[in-house]
């Protein structure tokens, strides 16, 4: 028989949708500022592997002279992330929600049994709640990811009202890079989490925008589906 | 489905398919008039009109509404206790970066040139760089910031700003809310709240790394306001005056934040 199960509430649901427009054009609007000045490069023994960006990767997206354009637009949006961030993690608190997201002593262990699952190297995946280990801690660091966001953000934009922000993160220039490196963070975690999203299916899908799950209770239980 | 347990009490089943439909159709519904909103917001934003070149220019109008308002929310944090972080001179940039010497590129007549100043009595001060050599000096090292993104530590020795209206008695003026600066050509200008200019870091400087300053860095006096972006630290001052409304400035009028403030 088919039941009911209740997955995500509305407050998640609603930031989760909310948040990726946004960091969308957050992330737009920093390359349009980046461009500026793009000096960042991953370079091992004097071999550049990465340039941040190549010229074809700019002219594609329409990126160069636009700086004024992208703080402009990077001003106004990073209220929105900031205000949703705060909504969520209040949320979160609040609610309890975080006992079901927080890495627990055991998520650590646990996780590489999830990684090991998921490559289909070991058959069975531990037992789980709402969110198995793995996914605890991948969403657990991104919520931490876009406070550091925030943080590294205002050391950047006001690196002398701010200045303990700045000196916390490593100084003006190294608040820079951190920025930057959590902005490549979020595009690495989305293009996992699609790839995730699309093996768990559409049941585990549809939870993020009705809420519930739909659970054949005849079966037994399958378990570590969800994603 | 084929499950007989199932066939035999159907009306328990119904109720939980069509509660299940029904939430599904009231979330999807709801998810893609709110997504198919948002897409709308968006495209209105990006195609909504250029503000009319005034004091500022070149900015969408409501992105230049949200700069205004951040503006004035950032302002609050803005104290002169918040000094801008020092360096020993040592470790002052050798070659020091220059981007533009837009309002400075033409030959500068050093025997002429004059420091104006505005006082709202009508009264034009018309001051000699020895004048100015002759105040307290202040030196500076700090970490220059550019809009762009870099940044460079640099030396610049001059007279505080706080120092040179003490001087010159301009209480008076510093009551108004904003100071203009423009260059004697009038093709650079810049302008800044007084509490800006005002902050204890703020020089009218005349020496970079203890020699006068190169033609190409703004000779012979330029702003350093380490509060600002380096778009605002106007060089080869030529005009000071003060105003209580923004004076005009020539990367606001290109689509920058006003304030530029760090």
């Amino acid at each position: 028989m088919k039941t009911i199960k209740e997955k995500h509430s509305l407050v998640m649901r609603w930031t989760h949708w909310v948040n990726f427009p946004i960091l969308t054009v957050m992330i737009w609007s920093g390359m349009l500022i980046y461009w500026a000045n793009d000096e960042y490069k991953i370079t091992i023994f004097g071999h550049t592997y990465v340039r941040f960006f190549p010229d074809w990767y700019y002219n594609l997206l329409h990126i160069p002279a636009r700086l004024a354009e992208g703080m402009a637009f990077h001003f106004l949006f990073m209220w929105f992330f900031t205000l949703n961030g705060i909504f969520y993690v209040a949320y979160t608190i609040i609610s309890g929600a975080w006992r079901e997201l927080v890495p627990q002593k055991k998520s650590w262990k646990e996780a590489w049994f999830v990684l090991l699952h998921d490559l289909h190297i070991r058959k069975m995946a531990p037992p789980q709640n709402k969110y198995n280990a793995a996914q605890r801690i991948a969403y657990t660091a991104i919520i931490v990811m876009g406070i550091g966001s925030v943080i590294t953000g205002l050391a950047i934009y006001k690196p002398v009202q701010f200045y303990y922000l700045t000196w916390l993160c490593g100084g003006y220039h190294f608040a820079r890079i951190i920025h930057f490196a959590l902005t490549l963070g979020y595009v690495f975690f989305f293009l996992i989490h699609i790839v995730q999203v699309i093996i768990a299916g559409w049941n585990n899908f549809r939870s993020v925008i009705s809420g519930f799950e739909v659970v054949n209770t005849d079966t037994p239980k399958k378990l570590a589906k969800d994603e | 489905m084929n499950n007989p347990e199932e066939d035999k009490k159907p009306k328990a089943e119904v109720p939980v398919q069509k509660q299940i439909n029904r939430r599904n159709f009231i979330s999807f519904t709801t998810f893609t008039v709110l997504g198919v909103a948002a897409y709308g917001g968006w495209r209105k934003l990006y195609t909504s009109p250029i503000e009319t070149l005034g004091i500022t220019g070149e900015a969408h109008k409501p992105l230049r509404r949200a700069l205004n308002k951040s503006e004035l929310f950032f302002r609050n944090f803005f104290s002169n206790n918040h000094l801008v972080k020092t360096y020993p001179k040592s470790m002052a940039a050798k070659v020091v970066r220059k981007n533009t010497s837009i309002g400075a590129d033409s030959r500068l007549d050093a025997a002429n040139w004059r420091l104006k100043v505005k006082k709202l009595s009508g009264e034009v001060l018309s001051i000699s760089i020895d004048e100015i050599k002759a105040l307290t000096k202040t030196d500076l090292v700090f970490d220059f910031k550019c809009v762009e993104g870099w940044d460079q530590i640099q030396h610049w020795g001059g007279v505080r700003f706080v120092d040179f209206i003490e001087h010159f008695g301009l209480h008076p003026e510093t009551k108004l809310d904003y100071v203009g600066m423009e260059t004697p050509d009038k093709g650079y200008y810049v302008g800044l709240d007084m509490a800006s200019a005002m902050h204890p870091q703020t020089l009218l400087a005349y020496e970079m790394n203890d020699q006068p300053i190169p033609v190409p860095h703004g000779a012979p006096l330029r702003l350093i306001i380490p509060v600002k972006y380096g778009i605002k630290n106007l060089k080869r001052i030529g005009t000071i005056s003060f105003s209580n409304r923004r004076p005009h400035d020539y990367w606001a009028e290109q689509g920058y934040d006003y304030y530029s403030g760090l």
